[in-house]
């Protein structure tokens, strides 16, 4: 770990930056902190056989923000000099627009995370560029391999490198160093001129060795191309109300959507949720257990703090089919009076703090996957998705699946074309009557939206049997 | 808002002076581009300030290339050393990446050489108060229309301000200023019956102040949006025609304009391959993408590569007339670049519309409603569920019931779905409600057929 909580690389003094959280200090501001950053991003990306693109991007600045009440004023700079760190105090601070508080700021004091998820020395983070073309070359081979009938190899390989600093007024000075990687590959798969496409991918906070080991990367060429090739022979998906089995691990984005943003502590304390009120209510049914844990070691949405400072946890949402909590980030713990989880993030020093999912998951239960299938007469079987999306309000959510057979008689028979599925957030794990024992995490790929702001996150779930849900096909079934 | 600073000259001299670094370490081509701003943005909700925002930026982008191998970086440090050391690393990761034939700036002979001024900018400031203000009118309309409308996500006003400077070794250098206003409220209206919540949103954009309408209309058709939802609920799986609203439509355009991408074209990611000449929707169906309406949200006087703008037809009744294009993906294709270049600053360019349009026909919503016996009116889509490459489609939707020609009761938790390819050749009656709300714009259409999966 490269000197977390050091202010110094980013020019500051800790006296300066201590000023500039005095100069929040007025009377009704609650709580105020300055969030530094550094960041680096490294792309390469390949098509038609060749490495064409190589890019790199270097930013670097400072989020001020103060909260009084309910309000929360922000401002950020790409300058980092005491006079920008001033104006974006004062900046700040207008929403409190109240005279000097009297009471003294304790002074920060350095701490360091307790532990590191991801200890990846930046030596081993930066690898030659020469090497991540051979990466990409490894992977087209690949995939052209695999089928002949693959006629173009999409594949990108990105690195971030960021270092964080956080001085807060409730008196923490905390820094955490943070790398992310992923590993990206589409495959075009084409015959008599039906095209198709499969992508898979993977990653992490993880550094260049983990895609060769075990050859981590030719699986997921393959695995690419598998997809593309098996979309040739798939049929018209059904429409209509249906049991659907999803598969372990990446599918978990059900989670995500139906559940997960409906429990962001925001939507709560502002009653927009679906989920408000229902803490002690059944949401699910038992066999059903969800957490959102950002502990997991060199996992996408783990972090060694929160961009608030707060360690990451392990919170349970759903115990038993029973809604236990929300997501907080101070703001909102602060004002809805409960506990704070570690959940405070922001895609940048330009984007405010909300209350974020890290990795999110359901335990694995007591049924045989095969067992699962075979329950099912005639229904989906799931096990890839493309992206999905949640209306907090009205509970709607959608995820949409680009891997998926149809069951017939408890087998797993053709392959259908993607589809949406459609559900209500608070019902839809009501109907979940199975749970398999082979509880999976995805592969590192998933990338959250909200208001805006985009931020790693993970899924995983085991197999499970949803007694109905709409399919959106185009076949009656 | 404050001015900017005049600086144009400070950085036109900073990109020739890059420009020359990067010819010292080799570069035999090179662009950069520089992009400043400020930004403000209020969110007002139930009636208070709930998060206020204010920033200045700037990042600079350079693209060099090494013979025919190339490479980008961005950073927002304009310091001399750290711009020298940016350089220095681009050629070195230029030189790392393979060759590829068709790379490089398009010829010096087509950079634009002048443009008009395409009024973008708007010199009107905006006091901090004011801007609250303005943003709690609107939230305050919307919740004083009813008393079924009992919670917010808030109302938000934005503005700002920016500029581009595009520079290359061929001597091209070129700046414009653009100025954005924006106005959305979402309401929440509960269901006195069933404790159930709906949300919606109305909003606006424009480059000019004066243009916005009132924060009370806004307001008040966010309310009108939101309480019509009220109640809302499944309908059994069929097949039926469809009405898009305004803003759907104009998604769904929005798919024409990904697959007629010149990079999704020449990858052959797209549903439209080879399709030039051909006819690819019903003859209804007219779209043009113009670069220099005044006053545009997709205006710009030239593109992400030098290239003049100008107002290209793509698609005249039915029949496809153009891909968008920039150098690259146009030089891929055989076709000359349609003057498409979009350039983020941390990115090689690619392609983007400007201002992307299909041509007003004659009916009026009432009309296409009236034609359907039994169908969807369709008011929001969720999801990405679309395969670029088959043209598949299936999204999910929430709208309302349409039985005899009237709108008979909202529903949601539903989908639609098709193939994208069937779908513009099924549509058989284009609107006369053309606005121009993004900057891509379609009045409202009617499909004749669409799987909607329900119950």
């Amino acid at each position: 770990m490269a000197d977390p909580g050091q202010l110094a690389q980013f020019g500051m003094t800790d006296l300066e930056v201590f000023h500039a959280l005095d100069r929040l200090n007025v009377r009704d501001v609650d709580y105020a902190d300055l969030y530094f950053e550094s960041r680096v991003s490294e792309s390469v990306s390949m098509e038609e056989g060749i490495v064409k693109r190589a890019s790199k991007s270097i930013s670097q600045g400072v989020g001020v923000r103060a909260t009084a009440g309910e309000k929360t004023g922000f401002a950020y700079s790409d300058e980092l000099t005491k006079k920008d760190l001033e104006i974006a105090a004062d900046t700040a601070r207008y929403i409190a627009n109240s005279p000097k508080g009297d009471r003294s700021l304790p002074v920060p004091t350095q701490r360091r995370p307790t532990r590191d998820l991801y200890p990846i020395e930046r030596a081993k983070a930066e690898v030659a560029t020469a090497d991540r073309v051979a990466l990409l070359n490894a992977i087209d081979a690949e995939a052209r391999r695999y089928d002949p009938r693959i006629k173009n190899v999409l594949a990108s390989f990105n690195t971030e490198y960021k270092v964080v600093a956080v001085a807060t007024s409730d008196g923490t000075l905390i820094g955490d160093v943070q790398p992310l990687s992923r590993l990206q590959i589409t495959c075009i798969a084409e015959e008599n001129g039906n095209r198709q496409v499969g992508s898979f991918g993977g990653g992490g906070r993880v550094g260049f060795a983990f895609y060769q080991e075990e050859n981590r990367h030719l699986e997921y060429a393959r695995e690419a191309a598998r997809e593309a090739i098996l979309n040739l022979s798939a049929v018209d998906a059904p429409a209509g109300v249906m049991p659907v089995v999803l598969g372990g691990g990446w599918p978990g984005i059900l989670l995500h959507e139906a559940i997960g943003h409906g429990l962001e502590s925001d939507f709560n304390r502002k009653k927009t949720s679906a989920f408000s009120n229902l803490i002690g209510k059944r949401v699910a049914s038992d066999v059903c257990t969800i957490v959102d844990d950002g502990t997991l070691p060199f996992r996408r949405g783990s972090l060694n703090m929160d961009d608030e400072g707060t360690p990451t946890g392990r919170t349970v949402l759903i115990e038993k089919g029973i809604l236990r909590g929300y997501i907080t980030d101070k703001l909102n713990a602060r004002l809805m009076g409960i506990p704070l989880t570690g959940n405070g993030r922001r895609e940048s020093y330009q984007s405010i703090v909300l209350p974020r999912m890290t990795n999110t998951f359901m335990l694995a239960g007591e049924s045989d996957p095969d067992d699962i299938v075979k329950s099912v007469k005639r229904g989906l079987y799931a096990v890839s998705f493309g992206g999905g999306q949640v209306d907090i309000t009205s509970g709607k959510f959608v995820f949409s699946a680009s891997e998926a057979y149809l069951i017939e008689d408890g087998k797993i028979t053709k392959p259908v074309k993607g589809a949406t599925l459609i559900g209500n957030g608070p019902e839809i794990l009501t109907k979940v009557s199975m749970v398999g024992h082979d509880l999976k995490l995805d592969n590192g790929i998933g990338t959250c939206g909200k208001d805006g702001q985009s931020v790693p996150v993970g899924v995983g779930l085991p197999t499970l049997k949803i007694d109905e849900i709409t399919v959106g096909g185009t076949q009656r079934s | 808002m404050s001015n900017l600073p005049e600086q144009t000259n400070g950085y036109a001299q900073l990109a020739s002076d890059v420009l020359a670094r990067a010819k010292q370490c080799g570069a035999t081509e090179a662009d950069i581009v520089v992009a400043d701003g400020e930004t403000f943005s209020v969110q007002v909700r139930v009636g208070a300030v709930d998060r206020l925002s204010k920033a200045r930026e700037k990042r600079l982008g350079l693209r060099v290339f090494v013979g025919k191998r190339s490479a980008t970086t961005s950073t927002s440090d304009f310091s001399i050393d750290s711009l020298h050391r940016l350089v220095d690393e681009t050629c070195t990761l230029a030189k790392a990446v393979v060759p590829d034939d068709v790379s490089g700036l398009p010829e010096a002979s087509q950079m634009a050489a002048s443009w008009p001024d395409l009024d973008l900018y708007d010199s009107t400031k905006l006091g901090t108060d004011q801007q609250i203000d303005l943003a709690k009118r609107a939230e305050s309309a919307a919740l004083s229309a009813d008393p079924r409308l009992t919670n917010s996500e808030g109302s938000d006003f934005d503005s700002s301000s920016g500029r581009v400077v595009l520079a290359n070794s061929h001597g091209f250098v070129g700046e414009y200023r653009s100025t954005s206003f924006s106005m959305s409220v979402s309401p929440i209206a509960t269901d006195t019956a069933t404790g159930g919540m709906q949300r919606d949103a109305w909003y606006e954009v424009q480059r000019k102040f004066s243009r916005m309408s009132s924060p009370e209309s806004i307001g008040q058709e966010a309310a009108r949006r939101t309480l019509r939802r009220l109640g809302a609920r499944k309908v059994s799986t069929k097949r039926v025609p469809v009405v898009f609203d305004q803003d759907m439509a104009a998604s769904l355009l929005g798919n024409l304009c990904s697959a007629i991408s010149g990079y999704a074209l020449y990858k052959r990611a797209s549903f439209l391959l080879d399709q030039l000449g051909n006819r690819i929707a019903s003859e209804h169906l007219t779209v043009y993408d113009d670069g220099r309406m005044d006053g545009g949200l997709g205006s710009r006087p030239f593109d992400g590569e030098g290239l003049a703008t100008r107002k290209n037809t793509i698609v005249e009744r039915g029949v496809l007339k153009s891909y968008l294009l920039d150098s690259y993906s146009g030089k891929k294709l055989g076709l000359p670049s349609t003057g498409n270049a979009s350039r983020s600053v941390g990115e090689s360019p690619s392609v983007g519309p400007t201002n992307f349009y299909l041509a007003p026909g004659t009916k009026t919503v009432q009309e296409m409603v009236g034609s359907v016996k039994d169908g969807l009116y369709v008011t929001e889509l969720i999801g990405f569920g679309i395969n670029m490459v088959t043209g598949d489609y299936s999204r999910g939707a929430s709208g309302f019931w349409i039985e005899n020609g009237e709108l008979a009761y909202p529903v949601e938790e539903i989908t639609i779905a098709g193939n994208l390819k069937q779908m513009f050749t099924d549509i058989e009656m284009v609107g006369s409600d053309l606005v121009f709300r993004s900057r891509i714009a379609s009045p409202s259409l009617k499909l004749s057929e669409l799987m909607v999966a329900g119950n």
